[in-house]
C-alpha cells in the first residue's frame, strides 16, 4: 500500500487533485484574459504575506503609526521593500481585478447558470474595496486621515437621525482619532482572511458551473464518450502552466513599479500622505486612490437636495449595488462580444470610457465644467446598466458556433 | 427506531422555541461587541468646553481652537465684511440661518454671532466633513469677482460667506454650524457651554 493511498482514506487528497485540477475540465480557448483570476489570487497572498509581516512593525496607534511607517521605511532591513510591495500590491490587486471584472462583462460570465458565481464576485469586491479603504488609513498622514474622514461622513448622511449615531459608531469618536485607527487596523487584518474564504467560494461556485469562454459556449453541452468535454483541456498541467506564464510577466511590470516608481507619479502613494495627519488643516486637495474615484466623482456630480448630500451617496453606493442585478439585466440570446451585435459593442465601448473618465474626474478637483461632465457620465454609466434590459434584446446577434473556435 | 407515536406537532414547536430562544441569546451576546465600538468614556471626557483668547486677534485675522477633536474659528471681521454679509443674502442657500440645528438660537442673526465682529464656528464642512480654507481675499482669480471672503472647501468645492452661511448650488447642504459660545469677558471666549443671549 503506497504512502497516497493511506492519505487518500483518511483524507480525499488525490479525490480532490483529480476533481478539482488534473481531471477538471477546462475550455480549451481560454485567450490572455483568463490570467486576471489567478493573477488576483497571486496578489491576495502576496498581500497577506507582505501584511502579516508589516503588522509586526507596524504601531496601530496616533502618535505612533505614521512614526513607525517611517521606521519601517527607513531602518528596518528590507521595510522599504515589504511596504512597497503591500502599498503597489493594493493598486495591482484593484487592476486585476477590474480586468478580471471587464473579462466577465465582455464573455458574458455572469450569466446563467453562472449568476451566483458573478454575486460572490462582487461581494469580493465590496470586501475589496472595504479593506483597502481600511488599510488606506493606517500610515496617518494627511490623505489617510482626511480620506476616512470623507468616506465616514458618508454614513452621517443617512437621513432619520440614524446617520449622525452610526458615524460616530463606526470612528468611535466625534472625530477620526486614534480609537478608529485602532479598529481599522483590527479590520484590515481581519478582512483578507474573510477575502481569501470568499475566493475559496467563488472557486467551488466555478467549478460546479465550469468556466465560461471567449466564446459564452457551454462545452458541457458536447461531451465524448467517456463524458469528458470535446472542447475540454484539463487544467493541470494545461492551465497551470498557462498562469504560470502570466505570473512571469505580471512580475516584470509589478517588479519594476515597485523598485523604481513606488509611488506612481501619485497615484499610488499620495503626495499628501507623506505629511502626517493633522485634525486642524485638510489638504488643499483631497482625492481617493484611483481605484475609488469614478465612484468619487459620481458623488461629487450629484448636488445637494431637501438640505442632504444623502441623494449622492445614494447614487455612489448603487453604482455598485447595480453590478449585483447585471445577471438579469442581460437579455441578449448569446453571452460573448463575439457574438453579440454593434448595440451592445457601443454600450460596453461608453461603460468602459464612463469608468475612465470618472476615475479621472475623480482625482481632479471640481469646476463646474468637470461637475457636469462627471454628471454626463455618471448618467452614462448607468444608462449602460438600466438600459440593458432593451438594447441587448434589439441587439441584431450572430449565430454562436456549435463548438469553440479559435 | 420507529416513528410510530411520534408527536410531530409537538416536536415541532419545541425546534421553533430552542431556535427562538437561541437567536435572542445570541442577540444579547452581540451587544457587548457593538456596543465596545461606541465613544469610550475618556472619548466623551475630551468633550469638555475650551476657552479661546481673542485679545491678540486681528481684524480679518482667524484663530482655530481644538474643541472635541474638531477645529473651530473665532474670525474677526471688518467692519466692510460686516457690510458685505447683507449683500450676499441672493446667493446663498439658507441666508436666514433657518435650519435650527445649525447654530444656537441666540446666534440666529445675520451675522450669526453673539458680538458681530466675532464669528465662531466649527470648522468643519457641512458635506463631508474636511476643513474648509479661509479665504479673506476679495475677488480672488480662482474664485471669481463676487467673492466678497468666505471659506472655500479643497475637497469638494463648497463656499461659505464668512457668517459660515453656504452658498446655493455647492455641494455641502446646509450653513457650518456654530457651537455653543459664550464670553467669559471681552478677551475669551468659552466654547462647548451656552451662556444664554448676551
Amino acid at each position: 500500500m503506497s504512502f497516497m493511498n493511506w492519505i487518500d482514506e483518511r483524507f480525499p487528497a488525490t479525490k480532490v487533485w483529480n476533481e478539482h485540477l488534473a481531471q477538471y475540465y477546462a475550455p480549451k480557448n481560454f485567450n490572455f484574459w483568463y490570467f486576471f483570476g489567478s493573477l488576483a489570487m497571486l496578489v491576495l497572498v502576496l498581500q497577506i504575506v507582505t501584511g502579516v509581516w508589516l503588522a509586526m512593525l507596524y504601531k496601530p496607534s496616533a502618535a505612533d503609526a505614521f512614526a513607525s511607517v517611517e521606521y519601517i521605511m527607513r531602518d528596518v532591513d528590507y521595510g522599504w521593500l515589504l511596504r512597497y510591495l503591500h502599498s503597489t500590491g493594493a493598486s495591482a490587486f484593484f487592476l486585476v481585478v477590474y480586468l478580471h471584472m471587464f473579462r466577465g462583462l465582455i464573455y458574458g460570465s455572469y450569466r446563467q447558470p453562472r449568476e451566483l458565481l458573478w454575486i460572490i464576485g462582487v461581494i469580493i469586491y465590496v470586501a475589496m474595496m472595504a479593506t483597502a479603504f481600511m488599510g488606506y488609513l493606517l500610515p496617518w498622514g494627511q490623505m489617510s486621515y482626511w480620506g476616512a474622514q470623507v468616506i465616514v461622513n458618508l454614513f452621517a448622511a443617512f437621513p432619520f437621525g440614524i446617520g449622525e449615531p452610526l458615524s460616530v459608531w463606526i470612528r468611535g469618536d466625534y472625530v477620526i482619532s486614534d480609537a478608529t485607527l485602532n479598529r481599522f487596523f483590527a479590520l484590515h487584518f481581519l478582512l483578507p482572511f474573510v477575502l481569501a474564504a470568499l475566493v475559496f467560494i467563488h472557486i467551488v461556485a466555478l467549478h460546479k458551473v465550469g468556466s465560461n469562454n471567449p466564446d459564452g459556449i457551454e462545452i458541457k453541452k458536447n461531451k465524448d464518450e467517456n463524458g469528458i468535454p470535446k472542447d475540454g483541456i484539463p487544467f493541470h498541467p494545461y492551465y497551470s502552466v498557462k498562469d504560470v506564464v502570466g505570473v512571469g510577466v505580471f512580475l516584470i511590470f509589478f517588479t519594476a513599479i515597485v523598485f523604481f516608481w513606488p509611488d506612481f507619479g501619485g497615484l499610488f502613494l499620495e503626495p499628501p500622505n507623506f505629511e502626517p495627519a493633522n485634525p486642524l488643516k485638510t489638504p488643499d486637495h483631497i482625492a481617493p486612490v484611483w481605484y475609488f474615484t469614478p465612484f468619487y466623482a459620481m458623488l461629487r456630480a450629484v448636488p445637494p437636495m431637501f438640505n442632504s448630500q444623502f441623494p449622492g451617496v445614494v447614487v455612489m453606493f448603487a453604482a455598485i449595488i447595480v453590478m449585483f442585478f447585471l445577471p438579469w439585466l442581460d437579455r441578449s440570446p448569446v453571452k460573448s462580444i463575439r457574438y453579440k451585435g454593434m448595440l451592445f459593442k457601443v454600450a460596453i465601448a461608453v461603460f468602459v470610457v464612463s469608468f475612465v473618465v470618472l476615475a479621472y474626474l475623480g482625482m481632479q478637483s471640481s469646476t463646474p465644467t468637470k461637475t457636469l461632465l462627471a454628471q454626463i457620465f455618471t448618467a452614462l454609466y448607468f444608462a449602460f446598466f438600466l438600459l440593458m434590459p432593451i438594447y441587448s434584446k434589439m441587439d441584431k446577434t450572430k449565430p454562436v458556433p456549435e463548438r469553440v473556435t479559435k | 427506531m420507529s416513528a410510530e407515536g411520534v408527536d410531530l406537532k409537538k416536536r415541532r414547536f419545541l425546534t421553533v422555541t430552542t431556535a427562538v430562544v437561541g437567536a435572542v441569546g445570541a442577540g444579547f451576546a452581540a451587544v457587548p461587541f457593538i456596543a465596545s465600538w461606541n465613544p469610550s468614556e475618556r472619548a466623551k471626557a475630551l468633550g469638555a468646553p475650551e476657552e479661546a483668547d481673542i485679545s491678540k486677534l486681528e481684524p480679518g485675522g482667524l484663530l482655530r481652537v481644538k474643541w472635541r477633536g474638531k477645529v473651530c474659528w473665532v474670525v474677526r471681521r471688518t467692519e466692510q465684511n460686516l457690510a458685505d454679509l447683507k449683500s450676499l443674502d441672493g446667493e446663498l442657500a439658507d441666508p436666514n440661518s433657518d435650519v435650527e440645528t445649525q447654530q444656537p438660537a441666540y446666534c440666529k442673526n445675520e451675522s450669526r454671532a453673539i458680538k458681530p465682529e466675532f464669528g465662531v464656528l466649527v470648522g468643519i464642512c457641512t458635506h463631508l466633513g474636511c476643513s474648509p480654507t479661509y479665504r479673506p481675499d476679495v475677488a480672488p482669480a480662482d474664485l471669481g469677482a463676487d467673492w466678497k471672503g468666505g471659506f472655500f472647501c479643497p475637497c469638494h468645492g463648497s463656499r461659505f460667506d464668512l457668517a459660515g452661511r453656504v452658498y446655493k448650488g455647492v455641494p455641502a447642504p446646509t450653513n457650518l454650524v456654530v457651537p455653543p459660545h459664550q464670553y467669559l469677558s471681552d478677551d475669551v471666549i468659552l466654547i462647548g457651554i451656552d451662556g444664554g443671549a448676551a
